[in-house]
């Protein structure tokens, strides 16, 4: 990665700066927003944008541009933390699957078939029912969806890898399966996980988002973009407005993430440029 | 095929394995659990024996996958009513949305990709692709409340939400789904989109087609006799793990249109604590998540001939 690869992949540099500019405004909000996000003052709900409230308040009187910036950064967290547990157990997975094969090959893939079955919003049903909801439900029912998409990512990648002289070579070399999974096919589809990372880290959001809406995710005094959405339901005819906020950050930052992933992959291995990689999220 | 049922029956069983885990032995004593803490010792034992739980684990994990098997789901304690017959009502309304879902989505997102592939590296192939890239980016259910401000409230072409029974009013049943379906098939139309592009210029770039070319088929003809078909099977994988996102989006998007399919009888379950229900709902939609995948698979065959022998 240099500036070079920046400035040959204008969707790579579009959707980095966005993605960047939203992730630091998230992160800002530990440390300052506009107003206090549990400030709630009923005499000035529903203000307009503009004015002292750049972008209004809602139906308590929360000045919305803290709400989203706080929000912001609750989505990202919840979505980074899922693709970390995907990543942390798919791709190890994938690697032995690839490594070994045999009966280990076949364990993972049942493991992975077993675990399609369950979309996010199962999980998050599942352990909602035991344990009420919350954002950690979010964190690994998004979570466990990832596992099995990282899981053939890296058995894909390492077994187009490991039919190479220079594996072979380090085989003859005596190094064990192990060893050549670590030292040389893991540094090689670390490009591709890197990909699917971002394009999960879009899907995550999106998932986040659905899950709060319904009342199984983030639930307040905290505030994620989705959890936004499902305050403002009853409101949507009246006050549209409080919808659309948080609505429309969402599109843009999966936009800048899905850019992101997009031009990574062209720049990091233009063999890449397919669309197998991504597939939604439930 | 052989392989492939047994893997699927497999699967399946494992996943009634991990459920009944979760939610038979994990909460300690189910009665308890439903019941909740003030509940007496009487009143918690009578459920025991009602819902069975006297009885050791394994044997009620095969008694419900038994039961199962011959349609008997169990009964819900709150509801006081099979559960079968409960989500068979709410599969009324949820199994038809998922199909309008993936018939808007098939109907709009291929003949997109169809397009941008021809036109490819054109001002319209551009222009398509932005629209799918944004199409990817918005959540279901937000679309969907901007198009109730949209059809129901600024036009007031269709209703903001609910749901006539089929058997009352056919049209307005589904009437009341056409919002709904359209919010659910979006993000999978332009998912649809991309994948059928990039599938149809992966073909069009392959021997067979130069060969037709030289034969005398014009680009277009080439394409549209040969090269659907072959860009066909990586759409086929999609259009499955879409069906299965559509079943879990039609759970969330229910909510916005308020509509009595399965995802509102599951949080009805969820509040008042029925485990027996949750148990039978959730396995329903892995059965549908499931049950998809193995069609796909056995589809490859149908649409790939190569795929038939070397699966036999």
């Amino acid at each position: 990665m240099s500036w070079r690869h920046l400035t040959r992949h204008p969707s790579l540099t579009i959707g980095l700066a966005m993605t960047l500019v939203f992730a630091l405004t998230g992160l800002a909000s530990l440390v300052w927003t506009p107003y206090p996000i549990g400030d709630i003052a009923i005499a000035r709900r529903f203000l307009a944008p503009g004015g002292p409230h750049w972008l209004g308040t809602d139906h308590l009187g929360r000045d919305l541009f803290s709400l989203v910036m706080s929000g912001t950064l609750t989505s990202f967290v919840i979505a980074a933390l899922a693709v970390a547990i995907g990543i942390g157990i798919g791709v190890p997975m994938g690697l032995a699957a690839a490594a070994w094969g045999g009966p280990v090959e076949w364990v993972v893939l049942r493991i992975s078939d077993l675990t399609f079955a369950f979309p996010a919003v199962i999980v998050a049903i599942l352990i909602t029912t035991l344990s009420g909801p919350g954002a950690l439900n979010a964190i690994v029912a998004i979570g466990v969806f990832n596992i099995p998409v990282f899981a053939r990512v890296a058995r894909g990648g390492a077994l187009s890898i490991a039919t190479l002289d220079f594996v072979a070579a380090a085989r003859l070399a005596g190094l064990g399966k192990a060893a050549i999974a670590l030292k040389h096919l893991l540094p090689n589809i670390l490009s591709l996980v890197i990909v699917q990372g971002t394009i999960q880290l879009s899907l995550g959001i999106l998932a986040e988002a659905g899950l709060s809406y319904i009342g199984l995710g983030t639930q307040p005094p905290a505030t994620s973009l989705g959890l936004m959405l499902r305050d403002a339901q009853s409101l949507f005819l009246i006050h549209p407005w409080l919808s659309l906020v948080p609505g429309l950050t969402i599109v843009a930052i999966v936009i800048a993430l899905n850019l992101a992933g997009d031009g990574l992959r062209d720049a990091l291995d233009p063999r890449l440029r397919r669309e197998g990689l991504s597939h939604g999220a439930g | 095929m052989l392989r492939r049922l047994i893997g699927f029956a497999v699967t399946l069983l494992l996943a009634a394995a991990v459920i009944f885990l979760l939610l038979d032995l994990l909460p300690g004593d189910p009665a308890r659990f439903i019941l909740g803490i003030n509940a007496s010792a009487e009143a918690v034992a009578a459920l025991r024996t009602q819902l069975g739980l006297d009885a050791p684990a394994h044997e009620r994990f095969l008694g419900w996958v038994w039961g199962m098997l011959h349609g008997d789901f169990g009964v819900s304690v709150t509801q006081r009513a099979p559960v079968a017959a409960l989500i068979a009502e709410r599969l009324a309304v949820t199994l038809p949305l998922t199909l309008i879902a993936m018939a808007i989505s098939m109907a709009v997102g291929l003949p997109i990709g169809i397009l941008a592939a021809r036109r490819r590296g054109k001002a319209t192939d551009t222009a398509l692709m932005v629209l799918a890239q944004t199409g990817v980016a918005i959540p279901n259910f937000w679309f969907g409340m901007l198009l109730t401000l949209l059809f129901a409230v600024t036009l007031r072409w269709l209703p903001p939400g609910g749901f006539t029974p089929w058997q009352e009013d056919g049209w307005a049943a589904l009437r009341g789904l056409i919002m709904p379906g359209l919010a659910l098939a979006l993000p999978q139309a332009s998912i649809l989109a991309r994948v059928m592009r990039t599938a149809l210029v992966d073909v069009t770039g392959q021997d067979f087609i130069r060969t037709a070319r030289a034969k005398g088929m014009t680009l277009g003809e080439a394409v549209w006799r040969h090269g659907v078909r072959n860009a066909f099977l990586p759409v086929l994988t999609i259009l499955g793990l879409q069906f299965a996102f559509l079943i879990a989006g039609t759970i969330i998007v229910e909510n916005v249109f308020y509509l009595p399919g399965l995802g509102r009888l599951i949080f009805t379950a969820i509040s008042e604590r029925d485990l027996v229900l949750v148990r039978g709902a959730t396995i329903v939609l892995v059965l549908a998540v499931t049950l998809t995948m193995l069609l796909v698979d056995l589809a490859y065959g149908l649409v790939d001939p190569r795929l038939r022998e070397r699966r036999a």
